[in-house]
């Protein structure tokens, strides 16, 4: 997903004069393309988030397209005021990627698990939130944020996740989109996990729907309206904590929708997320999710 | 207008700004009112009738809450009306008792200690990618320099070699609860900024000559940022303010106001 994500920047920042990159001091093996392609638009800002992040703000206030990279909480947590007072309030252009969503970095304990990111981001102004599921969407992805004016946030996965779409996704701000339509259940999710869904469904609930969302805010109202109507079970599932995540984002909307009378009734909604907590222990991504009861 | 009669008209606006509004933190705007006076008048390229021109100096108040001396300042230089400022904190104001980007001539809204310096790397390293010949200034207070993400940025300066920036230390040497000192002790601040591989320059921070001089002098200095610590006298100006923490939070009374307008007046 990363390689996916970097080869599209480097393909918009060819079109594109105002696209740089700041790393902090990670993307070993990732980065190195666009390095070579444009070292006028790179710049390592060091083991130093705050700085990092203040100095994309800058680099926005002169009109460049600026995308912060690092690892999990590092990007998020460690610059967060930076984030929410010099990118947000002042709506300037900073993309926030962060690499090893979820448990991607599993084995590297609680430090690298990003599992409240999705919290954090989606409650700041002017903020957009994405989870690509896959390399297609992270790609599609990419292409709008380097085309849109404001800040926004990227969690990606490591590398080697599977294609979910068939072909290449075509998005824009905010879409969510079916993997497949069916009836009865819905499966919601947003990011790799999406994986797992499909995974479930084909094996499990064959005629269920299923629904990815590239995207938590803003989130897709007429889509979510549009499918309350069809479909009475949902079933979310994400790689974040049950508090202020994905699920809770939809059950707000959903709400919202009900109380200002779009849709007639909330659909019944089991939020699979992390019971707040944190896992202190080592795992694959794989074991990590079972271990947070993560599973449909 | 000559400097000093500039500095003695901020600090009457500044004065009367926060005692109609019972507002704080007149010590620090007082601290700095020369070193702005000489920067809006002798150094910075800016235009009140273009505030966004792409070819303006940029400077950033790092210490926001000492707003009431840059609002009086930006002011007296037609950035705005001095009816303009009259808003100040009411009601739907864009004159908050932190500086707010959206009133003309401030281009970063601050108030968190500690954010303008990595955005004045990020305005500078620009500049430098794009061979533009602007200029950076970025003023800090003392008691900010705790905050660690000026210390990303003083590493981060010299190591991209950006002496198109300026950093201005009001160096008034009282924070929030007590004296830098007692506080978070910065002597020997020159050797710190040395050491990080900065130009240094100390300076009496209310001489309008050593400024002028100083920022001239650090706008030639090549391949590195410079620094700027101006040793300054908080509340400096007003007699009952000068050096006392509790003109951090206070404001003044009436009489207090009438009596400080006169020293300021008898200064000029």
């Amino acid at each position: 997903m990363r390689t996916a994500f970097i080869n599209q920047l480097i393909v918009e920042a060819r079109q594109n004069k105002n696209i740089f990159l700041v790393v902090g001091d990670l993307g070993f093996s990732v980065v190195e393309p666009f390095t070579d392609e444009f070292p006028d638009r790179f710049l390592n800002a060091g083991v130093a988030e705050q700085n990092m992040t203040g100095i994309a703000a800058g680099l926005a206030m002169e009109g460049y397209n600026v995308f912060t990279y690092s690892i999990g909480n590092f990007p998020t947590m460690r610059a967060y005021e930076q984030i929410r007072y010099d990118v947000c309030y002042h709506n300037l252009s900073v993309k926030i990627v962060s690499v090893g969503g979820g448990y991607a970095y599993g084995p590297l304990g609680t430090s690298h698990h990003a599992t409240e990111d999705f919290g954090i981001m989606r409650v700041l102004p002017n903020m957009i939130v994405t989870a690509p599921s896959d390399p297609h969407e992270a790609k599609a992805i990419t292409t709008l944020l380097c085309n849109h004016k404001g800040p926004g946030y990227i969690r990606l996965g490591k590398a080697g996740e599977p294609n979910l779409h068939q072909r290449e996704v075509g998005l824009h701000i905010g879409q969510a989109l079916y993997i497949k339509e069916g009836s009865g259940n819905l499966y919601i999710a947003t990011g790799s996990i999406l994986k797992d869904v499909i995974a479930h469904v084909t094996a499990n609930d064959p005629t269920a729907g299923i629904a990815s969302f590239p995207f938590i805010k803003p989130l897709d109202t007429h889509f979510i309206a549009d499918a309350a109507k069809k479909y009475t079970n949902w079933i979310s599932l994400e790689e974040h904590q049950s508090s202020c995540g994905f699920g809770s984002a939809v059950l707000e909307c959903l709400n919202d929708l009900c109380n200002n009378q779009t849709i007639p009734n909330m659909p019944k909604i089991k939020r699979v997320a992390i019971p707040d907590k944190f896992i202190g222990y080592a795992g694959t991504q794989e074991f990590l999710r079972k271990e947070a009861g993560l599973i449909l | 207008m000559e400097l000093k009669l500039f500095a003695s008209d901020v600090r009457k606006i500044a004065l009367k700004l926060v005692f109609e509004k019972k507002a704080s933190h007149i010590g620090g705007a007082f601290s700095m009112v020369e070193l702005l006076t000489v920067l809006y008048n002798k150094i910075l390229n800016v235009n009140p009738s273009n505030p966004n021109d792409e070819n303006r100096d940029r400077f950033l108040l790092s210490k926001g809450h000492a707003c009431s001396t840059l609002y009086s300042t930006l002011a007296l230089k037609g950035f705005f009306t001095l009816d303009d400022l009259n808003s100040y904190t009411e009601n739907g104001s864009y004159f908050t008792s932190h500086i707010n980007h959206k009133i003309a001539g401030i281009e970063l809204s601050t108030g968190s200690l500690g954010h303008a310096l990595p955005v004045g790397c990020g305005l500078a390293l620009s500049a430098k990618r794009n061979n533009k010949s602007w200029q950076t200034y970025v003023m800090v207070s003392d008691g900010e320099l705790n905050e660690g993400s000026n210390w990303e940025s003083i590493l981060f300066a010299p190591q991209h070699k950006l002496d198109n920036l300026t950093l201005i230390v009001d160096y008034n040497k009282i924070q929030s609860l007590g004296s830098v000192a007692e506080v978070m002790e910065l002597h020997p601040l020159a050797d710190k900024f040395n050491a990080f591989r900065w130009e240094v320059f100390e300076i009496d921070g209310h001489n309008f000559d050593e400024i002028e001089t100083a920022f001239n002098a650090a706008k030639n200095i090549e391949g590195k940022p410079s620094v700027i610590i101006a040793n300054t006298i908080k509340g400096k100006g007003v007699d009952f303010m000068e050096d006392k923490l509790l003109w951090h939070y206070k404001s003044p009374d009436k009489q207090q106001l009438e009596d400080g307008l006169k020293q300021i007046e008898a200064e000029k």
